[in-house]
């Protein structure tokens, strides 16, 4: 363990290779396979709405509360409700301790995060209330929004909020110069570029973009494709998640006639 | 506040209706900027500035230089950091206080589109690997918004950096004494990466939103592209949504438009590609 500490502190260990001559990743993955993924829908009891989701070593869990009523009653909006977000990391969701509250990164992601799920709410069904969505990641370990915004879509449609489509999302990035689908912590930390990317897969409308890294524009651009392959793979397991809920209510109900 | 969506209505309805003539309402074609105005070492104080008006939006960067300690993950790398001032003589709608998440959205974009295409080069920026190195400070006041705060301020972080003047060190490793000399120096820069930014208006995408179109846009898009064909960093912004169709559109227009504005940077600031 020591010894991989030294490793963290001196950037890219050295002769690292992040896709063997096999074509494999460090996990042993395919260049485009995704990580594991489970979901479950309906797993707070309070809130209106939860979700939960492991994405390889990611742990998040979302909530929604409202429409409710908004305070401070400023923000306010006559026309529609308000969707406000919070992405928060747990100080234990890291390797190195992350001093609690938000910081920079947590408020930027935040505000793309609403920005990619703004899209799919019909949020003039509900003039001067608030929809509350809250995601907290207990462990991180890279593709946290992506991981985010799929639990707090399901969250959504958990609560009931009138929806035009689930919001899915994934990442695509470079590693040792070849396009590989969602990146984790050490492929991110020592890869080339990191695209995270969300998308409302019904009629292919891209919600969430953003690039932290270096590319060419045609790498970009498969990149993004990449992505979006993804996130309607992930598409496909939210509706699975939502589905394994109804059926479960669904025998419960039948087992107590 | 009370009558502001009456008055977006109204502009809503003549943007969208302009748009739809292939017009806009200031009379510009979709691709085109507005004028760009760019004087540089306008602070005399910092180790580099600039002043950039881009239509009627006007940002004020300074370069501040300081010796500190690496991150630890890159013990043999200088230290850049970004921040972004909306203060309130900018705008009625700016408030005092810590940085929200307008500002901090700003500062992260044009800092990614930096430091991703390493266009400063930290590594010369090292005194004494993992103990000392120099402390680049991009410092971004906004004056007055009339829109595109992202590529106005990614034009004048790097007409500062551009000019910047660094003081020479010399460090003595037996005292450990470092002393500051009267002898500058050129700020390391090799590449010129800036942001181009469309926003989305009724299915129309435009280039350079003024305040006016930004305030009825569904969505936001940013690519910002050096001089070598790489992009160094995207964000869509706000809410709405974009085709694979219309994000290709940016990024290839976006390619074009960064050079066009590079050149006229290159030639305010008196000098070529690094």
């Amino acid at each position: 363990m020591k010894v991989k500490r030294v490793e963290a502190m001196m950037g890219r260990p050295e002769g690292l290779k992040l896709i063997d001559e096999n074509g494999k990743r460090l996990d042993g993955r395919k260049k485009y396979e995704l990580r594991r993924i489970d979901m479950e829908v309906g797993v707070l009891k309070n809130a209106d709405g939860s979700a939960y989701v492991e994405w390889g070593k990611n742990k998040i869990l979302a909530a929604v509360y409202g429409p409710r009523e908004i305070h401070p009653k400023h923000l306010q909006r006559p026309d529609m409700a308000v969707l406000r977000v919070r992405y928060n990391m747990a100080p234990f969701s890291v390797e190195e301790r992350k001093k609690p509250g938000p910081d920079r990164r947590s408020v930027e992601i935040s505000k793309v995060i609403r920005g990619a799920l703004e899209p799919a709410l019909l949020l003039e069904m509900f003039p001067r209330t608030v929809i509350d969505v809250f995601i907290e990641v207990l462990q991180a370990d890279a593709g946290t929004r992506v991981a985010g915004i799929t639990a707090a879509s399901l969250a959504l449609a958990d609560a009931g909020v009138p929806m035009r489509d689930l919001v899915a999302a994934c990442a695509a990035g470079k590693i040792d110069g070849e396009i590989v689908l969602d990146l984790n912590k050490d492929e991110d930390n020592y890869g080339e570029a990191d695209v995270p990317v969300a998308i409302m897969p019904l009629k292919n409308d891209i919600t969430l973009l953003q690039m932290d890294g270096y590319l060419t524009r045609d790498e970009l651009l498969e990149a993004v494709k990449l992505a979006i392959k993804g996130a309607k793979a992930v598409y496909q397991k939210q509706r699975e998640a939502l589905k394994e809920k109804y059926l479960q209510i669904a025998q419960e109900v039948a087992g107590n006639e | 506040m009370s009558d502001a969506p009456v008055m977006a209505g109204i502009m809503r309805d003549r943007i969208l209706n302009l748009l739809k003539e292939g017009k806009r309402i200031d009379g510009r074609g979709f691709e085109d900027y507005r004028d760009v105005e760019i004087k540089t070492n306008v602070i005399e104080k910092a180790e580099g500035s600039a002043w950039v008006r881009l239509g009627e939006t006007r940002v004020l960067v300074g370069i501040k230089v300081d010796v500190g300690e690496p991150f630890p993950d890159l013990p043999d790398r200088g230290v850049m950091t970004t921040n972004v001032e909306l203060v309130p003589l900018a705008s009625p709608t700016f408030e005092p206080g810590p940085p929200d998440e307008n500002a901090i959205e700003l500062a992260r974009i044009v800092d990614r589109g930096i430091r991703e295409s390493q266009a400063v080069e930290l590594e010369k920026l090292v005194i004494v690997p993992g103990k000392l190195v120099r402390v680049i400070f991009i410092d971004v006041h906004v004056l007055d918004h009339d829109g595109n705060l992202i590529d106005a301020t990614g034009l004048g972080a790097m007409a500062a950096l551009l000019t910047a003047r660094i003081p020479k060190l010399e460090y003595n490793g037996e005292t450990g004494e470092l002393v500051r000399l009267d002898e500058y120096e050129p700020l390391p820069v090799r590449h010129v990466p800036l942001p181009v930014t469309f926003a989305k208006i009724g299915g129309n995408m435009v280039v350079d939103p003024s305040l006016d179109e930004e305030r009825v846009m569904e969505s936001r898009i940013t690519v910002t592209f050096d001089e070598t064909g790489h992009v160094s960093a995207v964000q869509k912004g706000e809410g709405g949504s974009f085709k694979l169709e219309e994000v290709m559109y940016a990024v290839d227009t976006a390619m074009r438009k960064s050079s066009e504005l590079r050149e006229m940077l290159l030639s305010s600031v008196d000098r070529g590609l690094p």
